[in-house]
This record gives structure tokens, C-alpha cells and sequence, in this order.
């Protein structure tokens, strides 16, 4: 694997997802901003902590009564982090634990705080220890503490991302100034970029094939949204087929004002001065009109 | 039901790290084998299993389609689930009568991020998702709910990475040590597929898998409103697969942490003679949203070899063996 | 295509911009509990729960049918979850038909929904991976280029986008449902808006929705009340970067009408079909697929909506529901086209009710024009 081609993704929707909350968990949250830990009541007479809107044996729609549980618990389960994550509760060595509230007849998954592994047991007394400021949210609970001593949802998963075999062959040849596509000698088919294998047959693709960075636009779009891979507003986004390619690919057009662009105009790549060139499609700014008569298309 | 068999499966050489292999790359060689085996280069359905999430893009399942040749264009449909319960819509689909052979596929590649902390947007995403419950800890929950002897899950550990080795599938992993105890299964790439066939087709081979029963159900999600300890839906899935209709020589568990190998060989029946994860399981090979398949294909591997004569496969997903899927695989219809 | 299946519930919450009053299970129980309701059943009929939608990302909840089963009463049930992009709803409910032409069940609650308003559609699906070469902003970026070629092969005037999107509207101002209500919009206020992708306005796009719609479907012993029969299911897939690939009249498209058509007896569906429910998200996208699923000849589709032919009182309606351009729910989509075609064969469309519907189209698509999921149904046992 190079290793000059290995990229942090981040996937994080700016801001966190903001959840509805519906009635039943909106209630508990509200409850649980104001310091209190509600259950609701199903059909049979059970007291489900936390709240759904449903019994989740039957579907069925839960009463519409709140019982005030807890605060304090019985710890029925636990298993001990020694290393918490960024996103748990807790920056030091604590304890999951199913909790059963005195009240209610379900657990309550949540963080306990005993600062050691031996101090926790199944049958351990527990209170929630309160964050001073609260927002309705799980963690209003920081986490829960021994008796007697004591959401906006942020969504966020990093990957380390490679380009692949096929890919990283290509942006190696974008990096030297080359097209490279592959062609499927089954269909004699020239695929851009290049790709390992044929979209129409399943054949692995062979043999490498250079093409053209002159080409035809195809058809396109003209943007009105600004976009930052784009620099301006409006901007043409186009299909362009390159001389020796049988594949189109999208690019952005330049050079030229986007209501002069036309189906079927020559057009060739610009390409950034080679000592900026790396291993990245950044290396073609934009393609630019050759002056050459449009092509002809198909009808 | 229309008699359903395994005629192929294949998968990869798995890894525990990225190799530089896009995932349809990782899929292609797969492909290319179970169409060799089966001698069938088209089929009349084809259903996939992978995870956005996991690829860290929308649409994970969309590329794959290029790497399969999909033209003229098939018949085909994805689930976000692991690829067995593609496996499952595929022999509903076969059940239909008018098609005769299937295609099913599953990859992943858990390198690319945190696992652990992906699983925990699956999560139930009001009470417990913000707290951050990792797989690790919900596993730990519910290990803890087992109460299971320490020494006995070692030696799950110790046997399936001992069998792993022998696989050439499988990760190599060392015997557990107190750093590396290995009651979790490893981060792995990978990607598997099977040819399922019905009706003339069965003709066609000497030696078939029989998919003789598969069921598949699932339990409450929130961890306090089930017991942890037990597998119901496990158990409620092989009642109506029809796992204890006979022997069972092996089976295949799709067991992501040790000790859910204790919960399942008891919600499953199986008798204490039963070849457990022979191919080193989930502990030896992890290709999360394939792990599942794989079993399945292990399973009728052993009926395809003549090393077994009645197998059982077993799929998960959800935290905590929230849904179950059971498959039975025999050598007769 | 195995046993008989018969549509006997349709449940839909009111789709808008921002359902602030509900959770996510909540939203997905509204919409089964009314299904389930006009079936006249509760969870304890239900045999199994197939769940659809559009990419995780929408909510940040991965696999979301394990958080959702037993608020869908699926507990000691099997559950499925269909994603196939765009066409998802409708894959959904054919993954749902499939259980009972099988054989396997006999009552199935379908289920698809999406809470946009959790995140941002335009952020989740232009989200891309290091080292892509893709310059797709959104989906309008990436069907516009279609589009235009599509003008440019059959000589379509530049109105017709807008003659869409004002039937479409109109009909919505008749479904209670709709998301999108515009009074007296007429094409003037069409043509006034911003173009966001050329050719693409802003009025010839869909909304951005969130909502629910489900579906109880039926083998024929179970079948009870005013059933919707299925005459016909059909998917098909093609790969998006195949050489010389037709985005404008897709072949996948084409092949998946044939094989439905065929299912259901119908040799011309102009004629033979009564009312279909199309996934139109950009309004152009109506002639296409008039021509793509051969109700009109190639490059004749434009003409048809020209004409009128498609509207409410046309001889082939097409979206009297207001269709995907009114509400938009991504991953509900498919399902709520497959959802309408069910209750204009059961007589119960209300007042975009086509007279004497009997037998109707379903369609949905998705990704990259490649994805494709129809059914027929029809107010007679096949
Ligand atoms: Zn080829």
C-alpha cells in the first residue's frame, strides 16, 4: 500500500443530528433535565425505564402514566473499561452496568463510577450523580456513584481511507500527466479511469490504455450552487468524453462562460504547473475549450 | 418448501489490515471462483449484505455492481445487514418457482475505522447511543449476565485460533496471552460469496448442501428490557429451522465475542458432540457484514468436502445477538 | 412469480419539511399503525416486518431496524432491512411480496420512512470518500446533465418540465398526505424560480421530506377487505460505469417494465394500465420515463404530458397522489408510489381518485438511474 496515498475521512454531519424526541422520550428527558427519573407504565402493569413508546414484547402502545422511579438502583450487570473511549461518560477506569431503579421492572444501561473494579458488584447500591447543568439529554446523568457518596447527538466515525489498486494506478499516471484507462479485451471497451475489472462483462481488465486529455463534452450541467471544488458561481459540471476513452467523466469546464458551453464542444485539459502536481484529480483545474468545430453527436 | 442447495462459496483470504483494495476489488476474485465452481456465469437473483457505515460512505453496496458485470442488468437488491440474510431473501426468492439459481455476496473492510465505535451508532439512538456504549462494553454487559467461567472462555479462544490457523482463510493469531486475550473476534477486511440453486439445476451437480431449514428472529433492543443471558430469538430461529430434527456434525456460529458461543450452543440445542466453528469461527476471521455468510458457506463447505453430513449455520446481528438467523445444511434434499 | 399477494393496509404519516412531534419510532409507528388499522389486524397477525430506507447517514443511526423492531411489534419475529438507494421503498415492498409468493408468510408489514430533517439530504449524499474523482453536487447535479440530453435527443420545448411540475402540484392540493401544497401555482410561478442545476428549476425539484408509509400485504388465504392484487414484481440493476451506458433511457429500466408487463399480461400499457405512480424527483424525469417504460414511443414522451394525457382527468394519469415532486421522504419514496398504485385499485384514493382505476402501476428508482423496482396491482385476483 503507498503510503503517500492514505487519507483521513472524517463523517460528521456539521452540528449533530437533531432528533425529535416524540412524547414518551421527550417526557423522560424533560423529567430527567429537572433532576427526576420517570417510567411509563405498559398495559400489563410494567414499569419500562427508560421510556418507549411501546411494550416491546407486543408493539403495543404503552399507557400514557409516569411513575417517578428511583434514583437510586440496584447494579444487576457491570463489566469494567479500563480504557474509556473520547465519547464514554467518564476520562478515567469505570464500570457499565444494567441498573434496575428501585420502581421499575426493566435496567437502565449506564456509566458507574467506583474508581476501582473491586469496589463494584452485582447488588451494589447506586444514585445518579447529577450534571449541574442539564440539557434533556442521557448524559444529564454524568453517571451513576455508590450510595449515599454521591442531546444534540453528535455523530462522528473516522476512517482511514486507501483509493484501491485500480484508483491508485490512475492517480499515479494523473500525477505524471497521464490519462490511463483499461481495456476490456472482451468488449474492446476502454474504461476511464482505469479499473480492474469490466462493468458489462465481469472480465479483469488487463491491458493499460493511455488516452487523450482532449475530449467532448457529452452533456452537463450548469451549476448555480456553490460548491468548493468549484470556484464560482455559476459553474459547468460536464460529461466529457476523451479521445480513446468509451467512458465518460465528469469534470468541471473553464475557461469559457458557462452559457457558451454546448454539447458536442472540444475541449482540453488544464493541467496545474507539474511541480504542484500530486497524486489527486486536482491536478486538472478545469478543462478548457481547443477552438476545434463540435463534434458531432449521436442522435 | 422447493428444495434450495449450496452449490458454491468462496471468500477471501482474509486480513487484519487493509491491503490497499477497494471493496469490489477485494470481491472480484470471489466472484470469478463461485461462478467457476457452479459452472453458472448468470443468475436468476442476486442480493448482497454490506454497511455504509462501515465504508464511511453512502451506498457502499453501488460499486459493486460494476465489479460483478451486471448486464444485461440482473435482478438484484441489497440488504444493510450482514450478507446471510441476503442468503435468507435469496432462498425466499427462490422459493417463488420461476427462478432457478441465486447470487449472494457480502464484504467489508473494519480497517478502514473504528469498529468498535461504529457499532455504537446502531444503537438505539436516544438512550443509548449518547453515552458511547462501545461494542466491547455492551459484549462486557453481557458476558457479565452470563457469569461464564473465565477458563472455559479461554479455551474457546485457545481452539479457535487454533483452527484458525489451520485455515488458509482464516487470520494467523497466536495462542491468547493476558494482553491479547482474544475473547473478541479481530478486526478483519474480507469478502465471501455463494451460489444457491433449485429446481433442474439441482440435477446438475454431484455433490449439493441442502439448505433443508432457515429462520431468522429477532428480540427487543434495549439491553435492561431482555436477558442478556439467553438467546430466545436463537433459540425460537433453529426450533423452526429444524436443528434438532437430527445430528449435527458441525456447526458454524457467528460468534463476534467467546462467550457467545456458551449462549448459543444452549439456545441452539446443539448436542455436546457438535463440531463447534471447525474453520476457527468469527474469533479466527471477522469481515464484519460477510462474517455471517461465511458461515453459512463453512458449514455447507463440510457437506461439499463429505467431511459432514448434517451441518448448522448461525448469523447475527443487532448488539448483543439481537437477531438471530439459523440455517441447517444436510447432504439429502 | 409463486403465490397470490394482495395489498390489504396502506398507512402513511402527513409528510413535511420537519415532523418536530415525533421520534424516529414513533414516525414509523404512525404510519404502520394505520396500515395496520385499514387492515383491520394488530402486531399479533404479523408474520414477519421488512424495513426500508435510504442511507444511514440521513439519521446517524447505523442499521437502525435493530432500534426499531419492537417498536414495529416485531419482537420473536424475523425482521429484514432493504437499502437499494433511491429505489428502496419500492424494493421494500417487492422484498415484502416476495415472503408470501413464497410461500413463507402470510401477513407482512412493510415499513419504509426517512427523518431528513435530522441532517441534510444535499450533506449525506455528497459525501465522498478521499481520492474520488466525482464532481456531483446533490442529486439534482447529477441527473441535469440527463436531462438536458434528454431535451436534446427528442427536441422537447423547455415549458414541459414545468407543465409537470404543475400537475404534479395540483394533484398534491387533492392528497391530504402531500407535503408540498402550492395554491394557484400555475407554470408562470414555475418558470420565475431559480434554475439550481440548468436545466433543473427550483420549483421542478422535490422536496425534502420527512415521513413514513406502510403497507400490510396478504397471502390469498389471509387476504381480507378491498385487497389490491399484485399481478406482477419486478427489479432490476445495472452497473453505473458500463461502457456507452444510456442514463437518459436506461436499459435496466426498460428490462424491469418488460418482465412486470409481462407478469401482468400487458402488451400496451397506455392503453391497459389505468393509473401509474412514477417516481418523478425532477420533473423532466415524467417524459423520460414515459418513454423509458413504453408509454410513448422514443422521443415522443414530451408530447404526452403536452397533451394533458398525464394529468388527473387524462386518459393515463400519471402521479395523481402530487408524486415524488410533492413529498419526498427519500427512502419512503418508492414505497409511497407503490402505496398509491394500491389504493386507486381498492377504490380508496380519495379525491385524486382516477374513476374506475383497476389495474395501476408502481414505480420506483435509484442511484445513478441504475436501480429499479415496479409492481402491477390490480382490483381483481390474477
Ligand atoms: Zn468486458
Amino acid at each position: 500500500m503507498p503510503s503517500d496515498l492514505s487519507a483521513r475521512h472524517i463523517l460528521e454531519f456539521p452540528g449533530g443530528y437533531t432528533r425529535t424526541t416524540g412524547p414518551v422520550i421527550g417526557r423522560f428527558l424533560t423529567e430527567l433535565r429537572d433532576g427526576r427519573i420517570v417510567g411509563v407504565r405498559t398495559a400489563d402493569g410494567r414499569t419500562l425505564v427508560p421510556p418507549l413508546e411501546y411494550d416491546p414484547h407486543t408493539g403495543d402502545p404503552v399507557t400514557g402514566e409516569y411513575v417517578q422511579v428511583g434514583p437510586a438502583g440496584t447494579v444487576a450487570e457491570w463489566t469494567w473499561v479500563t480504557a474509556p473511549r473520547a465519547a464514554h461518560p467518564l476520562d478515567r477506569p469505570f464500570a457499565w452496568a444494567m441498573i434496575r431503579l428501585d420502581g421499575a421492572d426493566t435496567a437502565l444501561v449506564h456509566a458507574v463510577d467506583t474508581g476501582h473494579p473491586k469496589a463494584i458488584r452485582a447488588g451494589l447500591r447506586v444514585w445518579p450523580r447529577w450534571r449541574a447543568e442539564r440539557v434533556g439529554q442521557i448524559t444529564d446523568i454524568e453517571c451513576f456513584v455508590p450510595e449515599v457518596t454521591m442531546i444534540v447527538s453528535p455523530v462522528r466515525t473516522e476512517y482511514t481511507v486507501t483509493p484501491g489498486r485500480a484508483l491508485t494506478r490512475f492517480l499515479e499516471g494523473v500525477r505524471d500527466g497521464i490519462l490511463l484507462g483499461g481495456r476490456c479485451a472482451t468488449c474492446d471497451k476502454v474504461y476511464l479511469p482505469y479499473r480492474i475489472s469490466c462493468p458489462e462483462c465481469g472480465s479483469p481488465i488487463e491491458e493499460e490504455r493511455q488516452v487523450s486529455d482532449t475530449g467532448t463534452v457529452t452533456t452537463f450541467a450548469i451549476n448555480n450552487l456553490p460548491d468548493p471544488r468549484a470556484p464560482e458561481v455559476p459553474f459547468v459540471s460536464a460529461y466529457i468524453l476523451l479521445d480513446g476513452a468509451d467512458t465518460p467523466m465528469i469534470a468541471l469546464v473553464g475557461g469559457v462562460p458557462a452559457h457558451e458551453v454546448r454539447q458536442g464542444m472540444r475541449v482540453r485539459a488544464v493541467w496545474v504547473p507539474e511541480a504542484e502536481r500530486t497524486l489527486s484529480m486536482t491536478n486538472i483545474t478545469w478543462f478548457a475549450p481547443t477552438g476545434e468545430p463540435d463534434a458531432e453527436l449521436e442522435a | 418448501m422447493r428444495a434450495v442447495a449450496v452449490a458454491a462459496f468462496a471468500q477471501t483470504v482474509h486480513t487484519g489490515h487493509d491491503t490497499g483494495l477497494s471493496e469490489p476489488e477485494l470481491l472480484l476474485p470471489v466472484l470469478a471462483e463461485v461462478r467457476a465452481k457452479s459452472g453458472l456465469r448468470a443468475f436468476g437473483f442476486t442480493c448482497s449484505g454490506s454497511c455504509d457505515y462501515l465504508a464511511g460512505a453512502p451506498f457502499s453496496f453501488v460499486s459493486a455492481l460494476d465489479a460483478l458485470g451486471a448486464w444485461p442488468p440482473i435482478s438484484e437488491s441489497h440488504v444493510e445487514m450482514d450478507a446471510a440474510f441476503a442468503l435468507y431473501e435469496a432462498w425466499v426468492r427462490l422459493q417463488h418457482g420461476d427462478v432457478d439459481s441465486a447470487l449472494v455476496y457480502g464484504f467489508g473492510k473494519s480497517s478502514l475505522g473504528d469498529l468498535r465505535e461504529i457499532m455504537t451508532l446502531q444503537l438505539d439512538p436516544y438512550y443509548l447511543a449518547p453515552l458511547g456504549l462501545d461494542q466491547l462494553s455492551y459484549a462486557g454487559l453481557q458476558a457479565a449476565a452470563l457469569g461464564a467461567d473465565r477458563a472455559e472462555l479461554d479455551a474457546i479462544v485457545r481452539r479457535c485460533r487454533a483452527d484458525g490457523r489451520r485455515n488458509p482463510y482464516a487470520l494467523d493469531l497466536p495462542d491468547p496471552t493476558e494482553q491479547d486475550d482474544g475473547h473478541a473476534a479481530p478486526i478483519t477486511d474480507g469478502a465471501a460469496a455463494v451460489v444457491l440453486v433449485a429446481g433442474d439445476l439441482l440435477r446438475e451437480y454431484p455433490r449439493l448442501a441442502y439448505l433443508t431449514g432457515i429462520a431468522h428472529r429477532i428480540e427487543p433492543h434495549y439491553l435492561g428490557m431482555r436477558d442478556l443471558a439467553r438467546s430466545p430469538s436463537a433459540a425460537d430461529a433453529a426450533t423452526a429451522a429444524g436443528v434438532g430434527k437430527g445430528r449435527v456434525d458441525v456447526a458454524e456460529l457467528h460468534t463476534q465475542f467467546s462467550h457467545e458461543e456458551l449462549i448459543l450452543r444452549e439456545a441452539l440445542g446443539l448436542p455436546p458432540d457438535t463440531l463447534i466453528n471447525p474453520s476457527g469461527g468469527p474469533l479466527a476471521a471477522n469481515p464484519v457484514m460477510a462474517t455471517g455468510l461465511i458461515r453459512v458457506g463453512e458449514a455447507a463447505q463440510r457437506i461439499l468436502d463429505g467431511t459432514a453430513g448434517r451441518a448448522v449455520a448461525h448469523a447475527t446481528g443487532g448488539p448483543c445477538l439481537q437477531q438471530n438467523l439459523v440455517a441447517v445444511l444436510s447432504e439429502e434434499a | 412469480m409463486g403465490n397470490r399477494c394482495a395489498v390489504i393496509g396502506v398507512g402513511q404519516t402527513h409528510y413535511t419539511t420537519k415532523r418536530r412531534d415525533v421520534s424516529m419510532a414513533g414516525l414509523v409507528r404512525e404510519a404502520a399503525l394505520r396500515a395496520l388499522e385499514d387492515a383491520e389486524l394488530t402486531f399479533r397477525d404479523i408474520d414477519a416486518v421488512v424495513i426500508g430506507k435510504a442511507p444511514d447517514l440521513f439519521e446517524g443511526v447505523m442499521m437502525p431496524e435493530a432500534y426499531l423492531a419492537d417498536a414495529l411489534g416485531a419482537a420473536g419475529k424475523p425482521v429484514t432491512r432493504v437499502h437499494t438507494a433511491g429505489s428502496v421503498g419500492g424494493s421494500t415492498a417487492l422484498v415484502g411480496a416476495s415472503l408470501i409468493q413464497g410461500g413463507v408468510h402470510d401477513r407482512v408489514l412493510v415499513v419504509a420512512y426517512e427523518k431528513q430533517s435530522e441532517s441534510n439530504a444535499t450533506w449525506a449524499l455528497s459525501t465522498h470518500l478521499p481520492f474520488t474523482a466525482s464532481l456531483v453536487v446533490g442529486a439534482g447535479g447529477y441527473f441535469a446533465p440527463h436531462i438536458r440530453e434528454y431535451v436534446r435527443r427528442s427536441g422537447a420545448p423547455a415549458h414541459i418540465g414545468a407543465l409537470v411540475a404543475v400537475k404534479d402540484r395540483r394533484n398534491a392540493l387533492k392528497n391530504p398526505y402531500a407535503h408540498l401544497r402550492i395554491p394557484g401555482i400555475d407554470r408562470a410561478m414555475v418558470e420565475s424560480t431559480p434554475m439550481l442545476w440548468e436545466p433543473i428549476r427550483y420549483l421542478e425539484t422535490c422536496p425534502s421530506s420527512d415521513g413514513a408509509c406502510a403497507l400490510v400485504l396478504a397471502s390469498e388465504r389471509a387476504a381480507t377487505g378491498r385487497p389490491a392484487w399484485v399481478h406482477g414484481t419486478a427489479m432490476r440493476s445495472e452497473p453505473i460505469f458500463r461502457a456507452g451506458r444510456d442514463t437518459v433511457n436506461p436499459r435496466a429500466g426498460q428490462d424491469c417494465a418488460a418482465d412486470v408487463y409481462r407478469q401482468a399480461g400487458i402488451t400496451d400499457p397506455r392503453r391497459e394500465i389505468d393509473v401509474a405512480e412514477v417516481y418523478v424527483p425532477f420533473s423532466w424525469y415524467e417524459p423520460m420515463w414515459l418513454e423509458n417504460l413504453g408509454f410513448a414511443d422514443l422521443t415522443e414522451g414530451w408530447k404526452l404530458t403536452e397533451s394533458g394525457a398525464t394529468a388527473l382527468d387524462g386518459d393515463i394519469p400519471w402521479n395523481a397522489s402530487g408524486g415524488v415532486l410533492s413529498s419526498n421522504p427519500i427512502g419512503a419514496s418508492g414505497l409511497i408510489r407503490f402505496a398509491e398504485a394500491a389504493l386507486q385499485v381498492r377504490g380508496l384514493a380519495g379525491e385524486h381518485q382516477v374513476a374506475g382505476a383497476r389495474t395501476a402501476l408502481g414505480h420506483a428508482y435509484g442511484g445513478g438511474a441504475q436501480f429499479f423496482a415496479m409492481w402491477i396491482v390490480g382490483a381483481d385476483k390474477p
